[in-house]
């Protein structure tokens, strides 16, 4: 495997996909994930790839739909915006069984929202997005590290369940820089097996082989046959990450970048003699329930923290139901979390206090403060608007 | 250790460029580092400022809204992020170009005319590594030499020469604090 080294998260990226074999990649540019379609422009050609500014993010998700059908690692990259272009492409991919790989480096929404990092696709990415009933598997890395390594990951699962999957990295992630190395070696796309669905014209001795969207009167079949390939990824492919997850009073659930910032609240809370754990969960959809369920009997209360408003919160309200209380520190529309927030907001949640904690019927007097020293950084927040 | 770091001054001072070269500075001595600019629309002339985390452990969230160290080389940025020091944090203040002096108590500041010191070297361009080796010396954070093994990566295109007054720069505000 290689060494540690310095690189920024939309390269990490790039590299890593294609390292994992992708040898197609179509994409219009859009902050803040611009250096994904740079880095495969730079480099695509050199591994006997393909790389394709398309005229639009629709034009660019339907030559993914077209490169996917040959069983070639196909994918794209796009922001909040671009994405919700994509949607119907990829519910046109998700209804033809074809894997893919779409990445989602969020920005501030809705419309087109601000550069800033944030994570309020949340709710798009794990519902599906477009019409009809359909999921992909979605990846949310919290590194660098992991924003490189995910791609292999991504493929191997799409082709395994014949079905697009997602990578939801937030802005931030994509723009920082980190020690990062990969954990696998590159992967040789001659030497990966031919899919016999794959639109090939070399194929000998079979008949003509087809991709269609569209299925006519057998559509019922069709929606209960992958609901069962669904039912199944939600039983064996849930992952997740545990942090002092046992012995813990409060237990943090976060995904992405604010996962990090609740592992500083995790230390912060230790000096304090707090006991607080942290569980993240890595595929967001299938969402590790399961495991959550189980940990939450053991805790006091759970705090949900995400970098929107109440959507990753509704996910881990279904998981745990009613055996313990839930609360919400948000940071909606690129606000961004610090250990010291999360910790007071922890607090609040075990001594019944409001600070901190998002109530959506008296929000506005106690979530002021989240927002208010945010602005005054300028971290990131002072850009608006802007492709 | 952790710390985070907050560089901030003009657009071409290098302050970005200062802040990827600690960043692999401290990967090369094995510790943990990440970088993050600021970004979004910026006028010719106007301000930019990157955050840094060097730490033994793990680096949590890359924005470093609590810096334990600002430097700052320009005028503008000094009332923008000296507020946000942690108590007992360290300013650094490129005296060369900023008139006004903190207001703070609670903080260390450490005044380096970092303009001057890059002049004599022989560049007024290199001021951004001037202000790095005051940093190292003050804070231990890395060490000069992976600094300069970090410089050969970072500046891959430089000329042998240019490295070289780089790594007097740095020198030199090394020697310039106590």
């Amino acid at each position: 495997m290689t060494q540690k080294a310095l690189r920024k998260g939309n390269e990490a990226l790039a590299e890593g996909a294609i390292r994992a074999g992708v040898r197609f990649f179509a994409g219009y540019p859009i902050t803040p994930q611009n250096e994904v379609p740079e880095y495969m422009a730079a480099h695509m050609a050199d591994n006997g790839g393909a790389f394709v500014q398309a005229e639009s993010e629709v034009a660019a998700i339907n030559m993914v739909y077209g490169a996917a059908a040959t069983g070639t690692r196909s994918m794209t990259s796009s922001s909040s915006p671009g994405i919700s272009l994509k949607q119907e492409g990829i519910t046109y991919l998700a209804s033809a069984d074809l894997p893919c790989l779409i990445v989602n480096v969020m920005r501030g929404g809705p419309g087109l929202g601000s550069i800033s990092g944030a994570q309020g696709d949340y709710f798009q990415a794990t519902r599906g997005g477009g019409n009809g009933d359909y999921h992909v598997i979605v990846l949310a890395p919290n590194s660098v590290e992991e924003l490189g390594n995910f791609p292999k990951l991504a493929f191997d699962l799409a082709e395994k369940y014949r079905m697009p999957c997602m990578i939801l990295a937030d802005g931030i992630l994509g723009q920082m820089m980190e020690s990062m190395s990969f954990n696998f070696d590159p992967v040789d796309p001659n030497k990966l097996g031919k899919f016999d669905w794959a639109v090939d014209i070399n194929k000998q001795g079979r008949g003509k082989s087809k991709v269609f969207s569209y299925k006519g009167d057998n559509l019922i079949a069709d929606v209960v046959e992958r609901a069962k390939r669904y039912g199944l990824i939600e039983k064996t492919e849930a992952r997740y990450e545990e942090r002092n997850c046992e012995d813990c009073d409060i237990l943090l659930v976060a995904y992405g970048l604010s996962s990090r910032a609740c592992l500083e609240a995790v230390n912060l809370a230790k000096d304090q003699g707090l006991k607080v754990g942290l569980f993240r969960p890595i595929t967001l959809w299938p969402f590790p329930s399961k495991r959550l369920a189980e940990l939450a009997k053991k805790a006091k209360g759970i705090l949900v923290v995400e970098q929107s408003l109440g959507q990753l919160v509704q996910d881990v309200k279904l998981a745990v139901g009613n055996s313990v209380p839930v609360g919400l520190n948000a940071y909606p529309a690129g606000g961004q979390p610090d250990g010291e927030k999360i910790l007071t907001a922890a607090q609040s949640l075990l001594t019944g206090k409001k600070e901190g904690l998002f109530d959506l019927q008296e929000h506005a007097a106690n979530f002021a403060y989240n927002c208010e020293r945010d602005t005054k950084l300028g971290v990131q927040g002072d850009a608006k608007g802007g492709k | 250790m952790y710390q985070g770091i907050r560089i901030a001054g003009f657009g071409g001072q290098g302050v970005v460029s200062a802040g990827i070269l600690l960043a692999q500075a401290g990967v090369e001595d094995k510790k943990n580092a990440s970088w993050l600019p600021s970004y979004g629309p910026e006028m010719r002339g106007g301000t930019a400022n990157c955050s840094v985390v060097v730490t033994d452990g793990e680096v949590y969230t890359p924005i470093v809204s609590a810096p334990d160290t600002v430097i700052v080389m320009n005028e503008p940025s000094l009332p923008k992020f000296e507020p946000l020091i942690k108590r007992g944090g360290l300013l650094i203040l490129n005296s060369s170009l900023i008139n006004s002096r903190p207001t703070r108590k609670d903080i260390t500041a450490v005044c380096v005319p970092c303009n001057e010191i890059a002049q004599k070297v022989g560049m007024d361009r290199i001021a951004n590594l001037v202000a790095l080796g005051a940093f190292i010396k003050l804070t231990g954070a890395v060490t000069l030499e992976s600094v300069e093994h970090a410089m050969k990566k970072v500046y891959k295109r430089a000329k042998p020469e240019m490295l070289e007054l780089n790594k007097k720069a740095l020198q030199a505000g090394y020697d310039a604090v106590k």
